[in-house]
């Protein structure tokens, strides 16, 4: 897949660096909300619809913007989108406004949205970063639905308010509650450290699949990576007296 | 241990102390508690007894064999796990709340911490504390075939009294093993003789309790009432047994010394000033977890280090 396409951002956001299970972002709602699969997808989503358009304005502005100012102006055209976002499902679904509560407000600080705009959006063109939007959203929307149909599963005998389980089965309220959160959690990124380290024995190149990037930093093209250590900005303000003596050094060699 | 730790060469003092001679002298000394649970309540609390420790020893037995590590079931710690967990069950409790108790027991809080030596926290109180949280209407009726009526502590948090002498022989409602204090004694009394457990933490905590139930407990000093507190409740089986975990205790002198008083204060705490009856289950838990902060602060000095320099 082509660098910065349209399906390989998807695939990046959903598998290669999941917010929640690969890039360990975005922790607070992921504990806090997943009591259920409905509430864990209801999240995922509205942080994707505000992570998409979030995405998509800032990689608009992304010239305008001074550098200085950067993190205040990406926080304001976040909590624009969220608000919008609240009031939106405060009209229209009063349940799930309801159920996630305090925790929607909090989207503005949800560190997927300003570390995408950081890393990403700030960096690239228009589509691509609306596409990163939609695909860490998915990644996130997947996540939480997944924890949240585990410990509903496991505390309600539930999926989708759904029953599964026999009716003799007596529901084990610790994975409704906090603790229940950082079990499933866990469970579930160990098994995906598992598929990963079972793939890596048998020889493929699971490198993508990890952390998006063969480890390699320095001749690394990928703006939006969180291991990256030389910073691109830094390079550019390397004083040029430095350059100059470089260049007369050289000239004084070809002299001699 | 691991092969690397082993060391050769020169005379050494071998001692026959073994991690197994411990935790069987363990096992026998919880057996007077055990019996007189199976007889004061019935088949059931045998059921659940046998139950709760056939899942201990085979969940680490399963663990170890599909992790490919050394099978340790020989040194009858999971046996240990597992009766003290079956102890602080009640006893009207079905057979499948020891299979979660003893499978939360050992994988969650011994196994994937590494196994006996490196778990932070005693695995049956985290299982007994897993279970209290996920299924509290089981965990909290003490109502069986033998007794109908609340558990002493409760009785006695009412405000109603109490009959001691009853709860010094244990013949009331309550967990399986925590009802008898002569048969717990009985049993920690073996364990002094043999030098497995000292007095340093049950003492300090005991004694720290019986203090603060005096200074807090709306009694002033009526032997009455701090009796019916020591009796009641899991705190001789919490003292005896489980605050003297060896892998779960402090190593230093000072630090026993201050986590049993840190227990103490804390189960006097819970039982006095929070909502539910008992707290000895929560105050050993939260002393597991204080005991690499205690072992900080007591570390002895080495010779020549600190103090002013010359």
């Amino acid at each position: 897949m082509k660098q910065n396409s349209v399906s390989e951002r998807l695939v990046n956001g959903l598998i290669k660096e999941n917010p929640t299970f690969v890039l360990m972002l975005g922790m607070c709602p992921t504990l806090a909300v997943t009591t259920s699969a409905i509430n864990g997808m209801g999240m995922g989503l509205t942080t994707m619809v505000v992570l998409a358009l979030s995405n998509m304005f800032i990689s608009l502005l992304r010239k305008v913007i001074p550098d200085k100012v950067r993190i205040p102006a990406f926080i304001v055209i976040i909590a624009s989108f969220v608000t919008v976002v609240e009031l939106l499902l405060k009209a229209y679904i009063p349940f799930l406004y309801d159920a996630l509560g305090l925790y929607i407000p909090l989207i503005v600080v949800n560190c997927i949205i300003l570390g995408r705009a950081e890393a990403y959006a700030s960096k690239n063109g228009v589509i691509p970063s609306l596409f990163d939007g939609i695909g860490m959203g998915l990644g996130f929307t997947l996540a939480l639905t997944i924890i949240g149909a585990v410990r509903e599963l496991l505390g309600a005998g539930e999926v989708f308010g759904y029953a599964v389980m026999p009716e003799s089965y007596v529901p084990c309220s610790i994975f409704v509650l906090a603790p229940g959160a950082f079990f499933v959690l866990a469970v579930l990124t160990a098994i995906q450290n598992k598929v990963k380290l079972a793939g890596e024995r048998k020889g493929k190149d699971m490198s993508k699949i990890g952390s998006g990037c063969n480890s390699d930093c320095m001749n690394c093209s990928e703006a939006g990576c969180s291991k990256r250590f030389y910073d691109e900005n830094a390079k550019a303000e390397e004083p040029e007296e430095t350059k100059e003596e470089t260049v007369i050094e050289k000239e004084e060699e070809k002299n001699d | 241990m691991s092969d690397l730790m082993k060391v050769s060469s020169n005379p050494h003092i071998r001692s026959r102390v073994t991690t197994s001679s411990i935790m069987l002298a363990v096992v026998i000394a919880l057996l007077p508690a055990a019996g007189f649970g199976i007889y004061n309540f019935g088949l059931n609390a045998l059921i659940l007894i046998l139950v709760t420790v056939a899942t201990t020893v085979l969940t680490e037995l399963i663990y170890e064999i599909l992790m490919h590590k050394k099978v340790t079931i020989g040194d009858f710690s999971a046996v240990v796990t597992g009766l003290l967990l079956a102890l602080n069950l009640p006893p009207s409790a079905p057979w499948w709340i020891g299979v979660v108790g003893g499978v939360f027991a050992i994988l969650v809080v011994k196994m994937l911490f590494g196994g006996l030596g490196q778990n932070f926290m005693n695995p049956a109180l985290g299982a007994r504390c897993f279970l209290l949280i996920s299924y509290t209407s089981i965990m909290c009726n003490f109502e069986c075939d033998a007794y109908t009526g609340p558990t002493p502590l409760a009785s006695l948090k009412a405000g109603e009294s109490v009959n001691i002498l009853d709860m010094v022989i244990g013949k009331t409602a309550g967990t399986i093993g925590e009802t008898s204090m002569i048969a717990i004694v009985i049993g920690a009394c073996f364990l002094i003789l043999l030098g497995v457990i000292d007095l340093k933490v049950p003492g300090s905590y005991i004694v720290t309790f019986v203090i603060f139930i005096i200074l807090f407990g709306g009694h002033g000093f009526d032997p009455a009432f701090i009796s019916a507190h020591l009796a009641g409740g899991g705190l001789m089986l919490g003292a005896f047994f489980m605050a003297t975990d060896y892998v779960t205790r402090p190593v230093t002198k000072r630090g026993q010394y201050l986590y049993g008083i840190i227990l103490g204060l804390l189960t006097g705490i819970f039982r006095i000033f929070g909502p539910s009856a008992e707290g000895v289950s929560y105050a050993i838990i939260l002393g597991n977890l204080l005991v690499p902060l205690i072992e900080k602060i007591t570390m002895p000095k080495a010779f020549g280090k600190g103090g002013e320099r010359a």
